[in-house]
């Protein structure tokens, strides 16, 4: 059984969303994606200043199994990246909702937060696909 | 045996399974003004007999001329042990067979010719190769705008002396992702790319640059002064390179702003003319860059056991895994033409390989005083060249290749539809395979055919 914290929102995609007191928005994968991942060994953050779109692919991670990309779950503007992943991939193995966080996004509409899941959903999301 | 594995109840039953009723509806999306229909023109089959016998006559027809053609594709003395190994049946297949544990050969194969390659170019890692030059110059400016994540520009800046064929594939290959070539005029007396064309793009969002060295007029460019500019500004530096030039050449690894991927044409190492092809394609760039290389790659690794052994490698950036996202669906290695260049290059070695290319230079100055002394012929260009030049007429040029063509002596490429800004202008080539007696006997045709065409 995989982790899912209480104080975070999810996608559907397996994405985890944390909102930062400034209103900027963190985000990872979820500790049941980079197990099924398996071991990671690259990841392409996003270039800070680049906007992405609602679900648009703005990340790149390749695990000894398959490379996937990671969509973000709101609109916005990059404002960080994660440039320790670029040298330790493996910080989303071990720590997927902390030091293995991917980016940093300011969202166009922060109410647009409130279409994400909440723990609960996700929970009930990942017994529907066999977790 | 069969070679069709399926039979008519196998093709009944996958159909069923999808729940279509022939073969027919699974292109039913393709709409009919595309479609080819039934071939009309293709004549009766033939048999093994009437086909050597065809291929016979068609390799008649192109005779065995004294050639100086050169423009991409180049003649060169081939050692006969290369096609010799590269056609033993340990290599010689239809398919590169990739499996590890069946393939051991193959992939140390492809393994040393992308050393070899790095080593040419001064990279750190190049892959198991791809179609053509042409192609790789393509996929190579695809890779430079990927690379450089700080823009979004799909401009590249592309010399008007690059490979005018290369400019039309590498225009084919990228428009549908909405790509712009823009022209970089070249200078009239040297036939380098103008630095000078260079200050109408300050400032300009560009996604990269391309140099050619040496350019399609066989001319060196300062490449040095190219990259540099290109570094300065962040630009991704496309370096399309001729691989036996590299053996006396600065290798782009080491040009003073550095080339972000070097590719190239490898027909010359140790592939034949053999009327266009099959030829093939490298790539090398920087280790910082390897995940946005598109092709294959293999590398070296331990097996369980501790012992050294080649398998593909980085495979997560192919189109078996990542499909339409993968750094190209439109490429290959070509497995075949690279054991021939792997042999070659191991016969020639570095000193072999510069020797070549030494041979080169020496019969293109040869080749350029025996022609320029020849009345109404005259060198285009004052930049130094490798082994190709531009020398221009003082009348039409197509009419005097073709009547030294009639003595069965091709003198060169005629540029007028590529370059007619350059008036009655042809390209010449001399390889390490040309004589000086080959030079004197196209000298005395050209001569002959002006003086001729004169009285006429």
């Amino acid at each position: 059984m995989s982790k899912i914290p209480a104080d975070l929102k999810y996608a559907q995609t397996h994405e985890w969303v944390r909102t930062l007191p400034d209103g900027v928005v963190e985000i990872g994968i979820t500790d049941h994606a980079q197990q099924a991942l398996g071991d990671l060994v690259f990841v392409e953050a996003p270039e800070p200043g680049r906007r992405v779109g609602a679900h648009e692919p703005f990340a790149v991670v390749e695990s000894v199994k398959a490379a996937s990309d990671i969509y973000s779950p709101v609109a916005g503007e990059v404002v960080a990246a994660n440039a320790e992943l670029a040298s330790a991939p493996e910080r989303i193995n071990q720590e997927p909702y902390g030091a293995g966080w991917i980016a940093r996004i300011r969202p166009d509409d922060p109410a647009s937060l409130a279409d994400l899941l909440a723990p609960a959903d996700y929970g009930k999301l990942l017994e529907a696909e066999g977790d | 045996m069969a070679f069709i594995p399926h039979t008519p109840e196998d093709v009944a039953e996958m159909l069923a399974a999808i729940g279509v009723t022939s073969v027919e509806q699974l292109f039913e999306e393709i709409p009919a003004a595309l479609r080819a229909g039934t071939p009309t023109s293709v004549p009766e089959a033939l048999n093994e007999m009437e086909v050597g016998r065809l291929m016979l006559e068609r390799a008649s027809v192109d005779g065995l001329p004294l050639s100086f053609l050169g423009a991409g594709a180049y003649e060169h003395h081939i050692p006969a042990a290369v096609w010799a190994i590269a056609t033993r049946g340990e290599f010689y297949s239809a398919y590169t067979p990739y499996q590890a544990e069946a393939s051991q050969g193959t992939l140390q194969t492809i393994y040393e010719f992308q050393t070899m390659i790095a080593n040419l170019t001064g990279m750190a890692v190049a892959n198991a190769s791809l179609y053509d030059g042409a192609s790789a110059f393509a996929e190579a400016l695809l890779m430079a705008a990927r690379i450089h994540r700080k823009s979004s520009s799909l401009r590249v800046l592309v010399p008007r002396a690059v490979h005018p064929y290369y400019r039309d594939a590498a225009r084919a290959i990228t428009r549908q992702q909405g790509f712009e070539l823009e022209e970089i005029a070249y200078e009239s007396a040297s036939g380098r790319t103008a630095l000078a064309a260079l200050a109408a793009h300050e400032g300009h969002d560009i996604a990269a640059i391309a140099i050619q060295q040496p350019n399609f007029f066989g001319v060196l460019e300062d490449a040095d002064a190219v990259s540099e500019w290109a570094r300065s500004r962040g630009i991704p530096v496309v370096a399309l390179v001729n691989p036996t030039a590299l053996a006396l050449l600065k290798p782009p690894g080491a040009w003073r702003g550095g080339a972000d991927v070097v590719v190239g044409e490898g027909q010359p190492l140790g592939v034949p003319l053999c009327s266009g092809g099959p030829y093939f394609g490298f790539m090398a760039t920087r280790l910082e860059h390897v995940r946005q290389m598109p092709g294959r790659i293999v590398g070296r690794t331990l097996d369980l056991a501790g012992q050294p052994g080649f398998t593909l490698t980085l495979q997560a950036r192919e189109q078996h895994i990542r499909r339409g996202r993968a750094t190209s669906n439109i490429c290959t290695n070509q497995g075949l033409m690279v054991t021939a260049a792997t042999v070659y290059l191991s016969l020639m070695g570095a000193r072999g390989l510069e020797r070549v290319a030494t041979a080169c230079h020496a019969r293109t100055r040869e080749l350029i005083a025996a022609l320029t002394r020849i009345d109404g012929v005259r060198a285009a260009f004052t930049g130094p060249c490798f082994h190709e030049c531009v020398l221009q007429l003082d009348r039409p040029v197509g009419p005097v290749l073709a009547r030294l063509a009639e003595r069965d002596i091709l003198a060169g490429v005629d540029l007028t539809p590529h370059y007619p800004e350059l008036g009655s202008a042809f390209l010449a080539c001399a390889t390490e395979t040309k004589t000086s007696a080959d030079i004197r006997a196209l000298a005395f045709a050209l001569r002959d055919a002006l003086q001729t065409q004169h009285a006429a």
